[in-house]
């Protein structure tokens, strides 16, 4: 096939979400009115935003790890460990509601969102050193991490669930700014943040080089260890910072529970978005309309009333659908089909 | 000649004896720090704690050994219990039940498989949606935990071969059954050679003309049929069906393989080494347990530290062999 006439890898996601939202508007009342309440919007898909929030910023940063051919499933056991950090720091034995203004926070607000983030930085580094210096393949790596961390939160948390009312912390997760939902916002900053690193830096370039082979992008010259780690960090700090907006949302930290699975959902919207497996190369655009889709699918079964029983089962089918259409055997077909149409309009003229 | 010719196997086989030391040692220092901790009755009792386990690692081991993964496991164990659970409640025959059960993991097993070999799309994800497919299965049946009160489980706990003051359980000798089998199967089978040929070099299996095919998706579907054998096992601990039993499974299961010296980029593994995985896991279970004061959350940092020292002792043997495959 000429390379002009491929159809952009986007396309098959973006016409996914597009078929999700086109069953909505015939058969969901009220799915696309959003309303001004309290100052700030209101509406169905102002709420797929908020939710998605915690898996966007998840998934971005999943982006680049699987685009240098690697793969990070500690994200969940760092998100419950950041979560648990976050709410202990808030805590400290004080379980009464603290308003904004004049009360005694246990711990400032900053330190309260840096300890975490820097806790998961950490964390990520961790995993960027056992993958890029020791040269551990990145799935037992991140293996490691996921089943210690997990095992971490709990123990920092003792196993207890812990609530609590902050009202500058809960902010992060439950706030709006610009009538929009905050936990989106820091969605877009972290989307914007690394496509600043990766099209401002060479980093992008060099994320592409090491997926595409690392050896020999290391012979031309890339640190090819640097970028590992710095996929890796980025990661962690991602999942902290959902960790983060997670906690603040449900006010509480559920160390055991917390982001089970998310690492799952996060590499599903990965590759649902257009990213291969292999590395090489990324789509973040992709990976939005992945999450997009995940979420936006949640939310149709929950409105359309369907017993929650069943979410399971459509995602599976949705997600069996959109792995076939995307495949090389459907784009055979396709191409063959073109082809053919195309062969036959041509002896017409 | 001789000489050299045993130490390039004793090398080979190093992993597989490192994992043994280290299960020697873990059991050495149960049994010097808690009284009854050699008794046989403790080491049945692992067998039998870790039977569903092991089976599930052993469909697993194979999974890896040929470069890929199988996510839906823990899935498909639930989903066996329940769907025995529902069943037998209806009042279903007990052999068409099991039956039905085992037919639905193999089934999955195959139809991933099929899909994984012929969209060419990531095991990964394919079996991500097996494990939701599972899953969202279970939940359909019953949201709620459906007990399972026939008498042919409620008896199956007693049935069991008395050695000193322990029993050779059912599960024990099942997973014993599927260790032989993987076992056979691995070592003694062409199917068994044509797996370790996939995971050591796909194209060069498919010139060689190996059923490449053929082989990949019956690695799943004994995968799938391990899952269900494990999940049918599974109902004579909890004689029950419960959608959110076996959470998280699947880790441990590749965790077993790891520790037993699989590697995760295919072509290599054993299926002793993953009974070793699976018992050191069980171990630390059984000493913390044992022990008494540490909370059960150390369970899983131990586990992940093991798995860690796992892998730095095998990197260190891997560099040892130039004839390994590069680092990726």
């Amino acid at each position: 096939m000429m390379k002009g006439r491929q159809i952009p890898r986007i396309a098959w996601p973006l016409f996914a979400l597009g078929l999700i939202l086109l069953f909505n508007l015939v058969f969901t009342d009220s799915f696309f009115a959003i309303t001004v309440k309290d100052g700030h919007l209101f509406g169905s898909l102002i709420d797929i935003l908020r939710r998605s929030a915690p898996t966007l910023i998840m998934a971005v940063a999943m982006t680049y790890v699987i685009a240098t051919g690697g793969i990070d499933i500690s994200v969940g056991s760092v998100l419950a460990i950041s979560g648990s950090i976050a709410s202990l720091m808030v805590w400290g034995g004080n379980t009464q509601y603290l308003t904004s203004a004049g009360s005694q926070y246990y711990a400032p607000m900053l330190t309260i969102i840096l300890i975490p983030l820097v806790a998961s930085i950490l964390l990520g580094a961790f995993n960027g050193v056992m993958v890029s210096f020791i040269g551990l393949q990145p799935f037992i790596a991140t293996l490691i991490l996921m089943t210690a961390g997990r095992g971490l939160a709990q123990l920092l948390t003792g196993g207890k669930v812990l609530n609590f009312r902050h009202a500058g912390f809960e902010f992060v997760g439950r706030g709006y700014l610009f009538g929009l939902p905050f936990p989106f916002l820091l969605a877009l900053g972290v989307i914007v943040l690394g496509t600043a690193i990766t099209r401002l830096t060479p980093m992008g370039l060099y994320i592409q080089a090491v997926g595409g082979n690392r050896s020999a992008s290391n012979f031309s010259g890339v640190n090819t260890r640097l970028v590992l780690l710095f996929v890796y960090v980025f990661s962690g700090f991602a999942a902290g910072l959902s960790g983060l907006v997670m906690t603040s949302d449900i006010t509480g930290a559920d160390a055991g529970f917390m982001g089970l699975y998310m690492e799952l959902d996060a590499i599903l919207a990965v590759v649902i978005g257009g990213t291969p497996m292999e590395g090489g190369k990324y789509n973040v655009g992709g990976t939005v309309v992945g999450v997009l889709i995940i979420q936006t699918l949640t939310t149709t079964i929950l409105t359309k009333g369907i017993p929650t029983e069943y979410t399971l089962l459509v995602k599976a089918i949705v997600v069996v659908v959109v792995l076939i259409i995307q495949s090389n055997k459907m784009r055979e077909v396709m191409g063959k089909r073109q082809g053919k149409m195309i062969l036959k309009g041509g002896s017409a003229v | 000649m001789s000489r050299k010719r045993l130490f390039q196997i004793s090398r080979r086989d190093m992993p597989l004896v490192a994992t043994f030391i280290v299960f020697l040692l873990l059991y050495a220092f149960g049994g010097f720090s808690y009284r009854n901790f050699m008794t046989p009755r403790v080491f049945l009792n692992l067998l039998t704690d870790n039977a569903v386990l092991g089976i599930t690692a052993v469909g697993m081991t194979f999974v890896i050994i040929s470069g890929g993964i199988d996510l839906s496991v823990g899935a498909v164990i639930s989903t066996t219990a329940m769907i025995v659970a529902v069943l037998t409640k209806a009042g279903m025959n007990n052999v068409l039940v099991i039956a039905i059960a085992l037919l639905f993991g193999t089934t999955l097993g195959f139809l991933m498989g099929g899909m994984i070999q012929y969209f060419k799309t990531p095991p990964f994800i394919v079996t991500l949606a097996g494990m939701f497919f599972a899953r969202g299965l279970g939940y359909v049946l019953s949201l709620g935990s459906v007990p399972i009160t026939h008498p042919f489980y409620t008896n199956a706990s007693s049935i069991g071969i008395k050695i000193g003051n322990g029993k050779l359980s059912m599960p024990a000798m099942a997973l014993l059954a599927m260790i032989l089998i993987g076992w056979f199967i691995s070592r003694r089978t062409r199917f068994g050679r044509n797996v370790f040929a996939v995971g050591g070099n796909e194209q060069s299996a498919i010139l060689m003309g190996l059923p490449v095919t053929r082989t990949k998706i019956a690695v799943y579907t004994f995968s799938g049929f391990c899952s269900a054998v494990a999940g049918f096992i599974y109902t004579f601990y909890t004689l029950s069906g419960y959608g959110l039993a076996a959470m998280g499974l699947e880790m441990e299961a590749i965790a077993s393989a790891v520790i037993g010296g699989t590697l995760m980029t295919g072509g290599y593994g054993t299926i002793l080494g993953t009974l070793l995985g699976t018992l050191i896991q069980g171990l630390i279970k059984s000493i913390i347990a044992f022990n008494g004061q540490f909370s059960v959350f150390w369970i899983k940092l131990f586990t992940g530290g093991m798995l860690l020292g796992f892998i730095l002792l095998q990197k260190i043997f891997v560099y040892g062999t130039k004839s390994r495959r590069k680092k990726r």
